[in-house]
């Protein structure tokens, strides 16, 4: 399980980036078609996000987090005895595309040492890439988000799954989206109390998912899901309709005390000290938008992902994309995803013809079409109102840069034109997160006060280094008669 | 405050390892995260921000935030839920940005 130490002239015909189900299901078909593939993923164990801690979680017992989760354990075996190359603990930061394929830089960390903790950068080489980096969660803009004592429902649920760790005392979990009611369901399989679930989903949200509802009743989701649903319902307070969510800490205290919100017309303040927020989630796109991918805003969605055809591929050769990263579709399709990837790649690589890609397609194809049934239902329903995605006043955008709303839009009607112009005004975007929880707000906000659609306002320029390095790292990179020639050049 | 369930409790106590969190020595599991661990011992935040000096605590547990930054065994700008803990880790609030040695 663990990486082969890396060397310098590690050289693959597939890099597969992302252990979660695409990844694992891609790098497993790639090496049934013969490819020699890596596999890189920042965790310490593979899962991904949805199967996070599979193969370690401390909460054995299947029944709490459910049939669902354990699931990603069949994807583990197969994995591993098909002779990927793994490397976990491993972050992708740069990758140089050439003549011959793409240069990947890389660094490893957190080892078990002290000296682990010192980041040391890799190179490897590969002919065609997979992505498959996932969702992340929504940005959640409302007061007070900052606060501790405020996470995401994800975070809850990766302290659940990998540590067993669940809140205790007032609770309560904010946003709409299945992943809210899956966790409110494994913390009352675990005994753990919520006092409510604020639902955010707007009442005529139902109206308008309503002409899907057909396709939504011949899904998978629908049997399981109506039960989860029910169990839920039981058990917990449930208010609807919420609007105005602000969590408060007291007396200048930064720690959350209260939470302020609107219910049925009439405001309601209560005491806690937990509070999960989440509003679906988004594609990771800070790698595939570096790397000059084509994306485009999904109205349905009201998010940005990256533009690809019924394999996955993109706009850039020898790029790939699978799993939610490539658009959100959810852990099911997105191992389909995965494999239908893998059999584009040995195809652009020349592996197989055409009529063998058709042939190794063909039921992956038809198993992503039946793990999607219903999916426009979930989408129209979940999706969040305008209220939650585009803030004002003093609500904070920008977490790293503590940039609020209101100063966003001024600077709007002061004549910034959009996103990228934004940085260099207000820094919004250009903490450590690189954007990841502001861009899509920032978008929106602009959009809004320029009266224009997310589409025409577009999103902040992403480039190489894709998450934050220490020039140390950089330095580490292993030297190669180029990289030497380059300097000595200088020096004369 | 978060804390163990007790279905996990008992996988928890076969891999223990002793850290210390601002000073204070607190038991985990050798399977936590670092930001796993800080919530577990009860606290909610880590960091306090460069901009404003206002306190924050992990926020996504995925890597992606960045709200986590702390400081481990000397070294700065760590994110506490992308790194393991190990016996003897000692971790401390990180203030502000980090400093820039010479």
């Amino acid at each position: 399980m663990n990486a082969a130490p890396p060397d310098t002239d590690s050289t693959y015909d597939l890099l597969v980036i992302g252990a979660g189900p695409a990844g694992l299901a891609a790098a497993t078909q790639a090496r049934a078609l013969g490819l020699r593939t890596a596999l890189i993923d920042e965790q310490p164990a593979p899962g991904g996000q949805i199967y996070r801690a599979i193969s370690s979680t401390p909460v054995s017992d299947p029944k709490i987090l459910g049939q669902d989760y354990w699931h990603g354990q069949s994807l583990l075996k197969p994995f591993f005895e098909s002779g990927t190359q793994y490397l976990p603990n491993s972050t992708v930061w740069s990758i140089n595309a050439g003549q011959d394929g793409f240069e990947v830089a890389y660094s490893t960390r957190r080892g078990a040492s002290a000296a682990a903790l010192e980041c040391q950068a890799h190179l490897l080489q590969c002919k065609h890439l997979i992505l498959a980096t996932g969702a992340q969660e929504r940005p959640f803009p409302i007061p007070g988000w900052t606060l501790p004592g405020v996470i995401t429902a994800g975070a809850a649920q990766i302290l659940l799954k990998t540590s067993g760790v669940a809140p205790e005392g007032t609770t309560v979990l904010a946003g709409g989206g299945p992943l809210l009611y899956l966790l409110a369901w494994q913390y009352l399989n675990a005994g753990v109390k919520l006092h409510a679930i604020l639902e955010t989903t707007p009442k005529n949200q139902w109206r308008k998912a309503f002409p899907h509802a057909w396709s939504f009743l011949r899904s998978p989701y629908l049997g399981k899901g109506l039960k989860l649903l029910r169990e839920v319902r039981h058990a917990t307070t449930i208010v609807r309709g919420v609007t105005d969510l602000a969590a408060l800490s007291s007396d200048g205290a930064a720690q959350l005390k209260q939470l302020k919100y609107k219910a049925q017309g009439k405001e309601h303040v209560i005491s806690l000290d937990q509070l999960l927020l989440h509003q679906g989630v988004i594609p990771n796109t800070n790698l595939s938008r570096a790397l000059g991918v084509d994306h485009q805003w999904s109205d349905r969605q009201a998010c940005w992902e990256p533009i690809v055809d019924e394999w996955g591929a993109t706009n850039v050769p020898h790029v790939t994309m699978a799993g939610d990263g490539a658009g959100s579709a959810g852990a099911l399709a997105a191992e389909h995803r995965g494999r239908i990837a893998a059999v584009h790649a040995a195809t652009a690589l020349g592996h197989i013809d055409v009529a063998k890609r058709d042939r190794e397609g063909t039921p992956h194809h038809m198993a992503l079409s039946k793990a999607t049934r219903g999916r426009e239902f979930f989408e129209e329903l979940y999706r969040p109102p305008q209220w939650l995605r585009s803030p004002v006043g003093d609500t904070i955008v920008c977490r790293c840069e503590e940039v609020t709303a209101e100063q966003i839009r001024q600077t709007v009607r002061i004549g910034c034109q959009g996103p990228n112009q934004m940085k260099a005004f207000m820094r919004c975007g250009m903490g450590p997160c690189q954007g990841r929880f502001c861009g899509l707000t920032v978008t929106e906000i602009v959009a809004q006060e320029q009266d224009r659609h997310p589409a025409d306002v577009g999103y902040y320029r992403v480039r190489f280094p894709t998450k934050p390095v220490t020039l140390g790292e950089v330095a580490s990179l292993p030297q190669t008669q180029a990289s030497r020639d380059a300097v000595i050049r200088f020096k004369k | 405050m978060f804390k163990r369930i007790d279905a996990a409790l008992r996988t928890a106590a076969a891999a223990e390892v002793t850290i210390q969190i601002d000073g204070i020595s607190h038991v985990c599991s050798a399977n936590d995260s670092v930001a796993a661990a800080i919530f577990n011992s009860g606290a909610t935040a880590c960091r306090d921000t460069p901009v404003s000096g206002t306190a924050r605590g992990p926020f996504c547990m995925m890597g992606v935030c960045y709200d986590c930054l702390v400081c481990i065994d000397g070294q700065p700008n760590q994110q506490a839920c992308m790194t393991r803990v190990r016996d003897g880790m000692r971790i401390q609030r990180q203030t502000g940005a980090r400093e820039v040695q010479a």
